[in-house]
């Protein structure tokens, strides 16, 4: 285990063209889970007793409010990493992290009420988790501007470090206040909690669906990533001598 | 101690020389509070129940417009270079322009407050609990606006990306300060929101200093 250089890849030279391969064939993975898993939810998962076929739209919200607080986190560890060890990529890594991640919580939020509408009879509730979940959405657009109002990349990279560690620090203590904020206010009282014990098929579609967005989170990230390094690396001479033996 | 005194005296010298700076956050805090009943309307009803959030949020939305003003003259005129290359530890000199910062910005709205309340009917109890919610959840906000103002000093429309930085982590501070007022009008006690919020209060002071420091130094670089 001594003999490897844990460092080789932590270089946009050599990174660059490792995430070029990776990129089609975790497409490819998001592809295939996205397939089996619609084909699972759409044809073998059962209409449920009271929700009727609306509740589908778990299939698609569930894994997306997962991997948007996952994709914080991640981009949390790599912002850290970049500071501590001064690795450029990790920084680029984070920043390549943040739309995506974006995305997934916007889209967490519009099935969200697409979803509340038939159920609950209204698009939007002050639920605990859907206010967590738009706080969150408020802390991926900060990181985001943040970063792009810095015009040097070195000090937005750090400069959006410290914002993503610091908001990955207040995640919990904003969710456990909104949580007992929620509790307090139960005036117009709806619950979340669904039948505990939900179909295996269920689980298997979703656990599916979750594969894909997963997958395709990391795709998506890695191609982001890959233009970062272009636009940054491009004195470079590797980044020069690529773009001769492409023109 | 001695730069922390002297940072301090200094900050506070350099805002009682500009006092109309104070004044500005101060009004603009007491103007945000009284726009409210007209846009409501005037039921007593219906204002004593949004007074502790109106009053909560304009405290947070003054507050986060004088945080432009912590580091960015200092940054201008260079001595904040200075203060980076002092021997004292630069969160020192942080922890003094943020304590500073909040006697010249969040004190006086703490104390501005009863006098909005009694605009909106608010019983003597809630009045008090709303002076202590302020006086504890004020220096979280100042305390961690100092990161956002840090992170953002110098950079091209500062003040609108600062607000986008610094309000989603106001909200804690909000729940619990207007929840204490909210606690103490329908009778269940603000003991625990007060707690709460001396408990935000004790993990700022520890930590955002720091933090803080840290940004400064990038921003500087």
């Amino acid at each position: 285990m001594m003999g490897i250089n844990w460092f080789k890849y932590a270089s946009p030279a050599t990174f660059y063209p490792l995430a070029g391969r990776m990129i089609p064939w975790f497409y490819g993975l998001a592809a295939v889970f996205c397939v089996a898993g619609l084909y699972v939810s759409f044809f073998l998962a059962p209409t449920d007793a009271t929700q009727g076929e609306a509740y589908r739209v778990i299939f698609i919200h569930v894994p997306a409010a997962w991997m948007s607080m996952f994709i914080y986190l991640v981009m949390a560890f790599w912002a850290g990493i970049g500071l501590a060890f001064n690795t450029r990529l990790s920084s680029m890594m984070a920043q390549a992290l943040a739309p995506t991640g974006a995305l997934f919580t916007f889209l967490a939020l519009w099935t969200g009420a697409l979803w509340g509408k038939p159920t609950w009879g209204t698009w939007w509730v002050w639920d605990a988790r859907l206010t967590s979940e738009l706080i969150l959405l408020f802390l991926y657009m900060g990181y985001m501007s943040l970063t792009a109002a810095i015009d040097d990349p070195r000090r937005a990279d750090k400069a959006g470090a410290i914002l993503a560690l610091v908001g990955a620090v207040n995640v919990p203590i904003i969710y456990f206040s909104v949580q007992w904020w929620n509790t307090l206010h139960q005036g117009a009282s709806v619950s979340l909690t669904r039948a505990p014990s939900m179909a295996k098929v269920m689980l298997v579609g979703m656990l599916l669906m979750a594969l894909a967005a997963w997958m395709y989170a990391i795709a998506a990230a890695l191609s982001r990533v890959r233009l970062l390094i272009l636009e940054r690396e491009k004195n470079t001479t590797w980044v020069q001598a690529l773009l001769e033996r492409r023109s | 101690m001695n730069a922390f005194l002297t940072v301090l005296r200094r900050d506070l010298l350099l805002a009682y020389r500009r006092r109309a700076d104070v004044a500005t956050t101060l009004f603009f805090f007491v103007i945000v509070v009284s726009l409210f009943p007209l846009g409501v309307g005037p039921e007593m009803d219906t204002l004593r129940t949004i007074a502790p959030g109106v009053v909560w949020v304009a405290a947070l939305l003054a507050s986060m417009l004088s945080l432009g003003r912590l580091f960015a003259s200092d940054h201008a005129d260079g001595t904040l270079e200075q203060m980076a290359l002092a021997p004292q530890p630069l969160w020192l000199i942080v922890m003094a322009k943020v304590w500073a910062h909040w006697m010249v910005s969040g004190l006086p709205l703490a104390l501005m407050a009863p006098v909005l309340g009694l605009q909106f009917d608010l019983p003597a109890q809630a009045l008090a609990v709303l002076v202590v919610s302020l006086l504890l959840g004020t220096p979280v906000l100042s305390l961690i606006g100092a990161i956002g103002a840090a992170l953002t000093l110098g950079l091209r429309g500062g003040g609108v990306l600062l607000s986008l930085l610094v309000l989603p982590l106001y909200i804690p501070v909000l729940i619990f300060g207007a929840g204490a007022v909210e606690a103490t009008m329908t009778g269940i006690g603000a003991e625990g929101h007060l707690s709460l919020l001396g408990a935000f209060l004790i993990l700022a002071f520890l930590a955002t200093p720091f933090v803080a420091a840290l940004a400064l130094r990038i921003a500087m670089e």
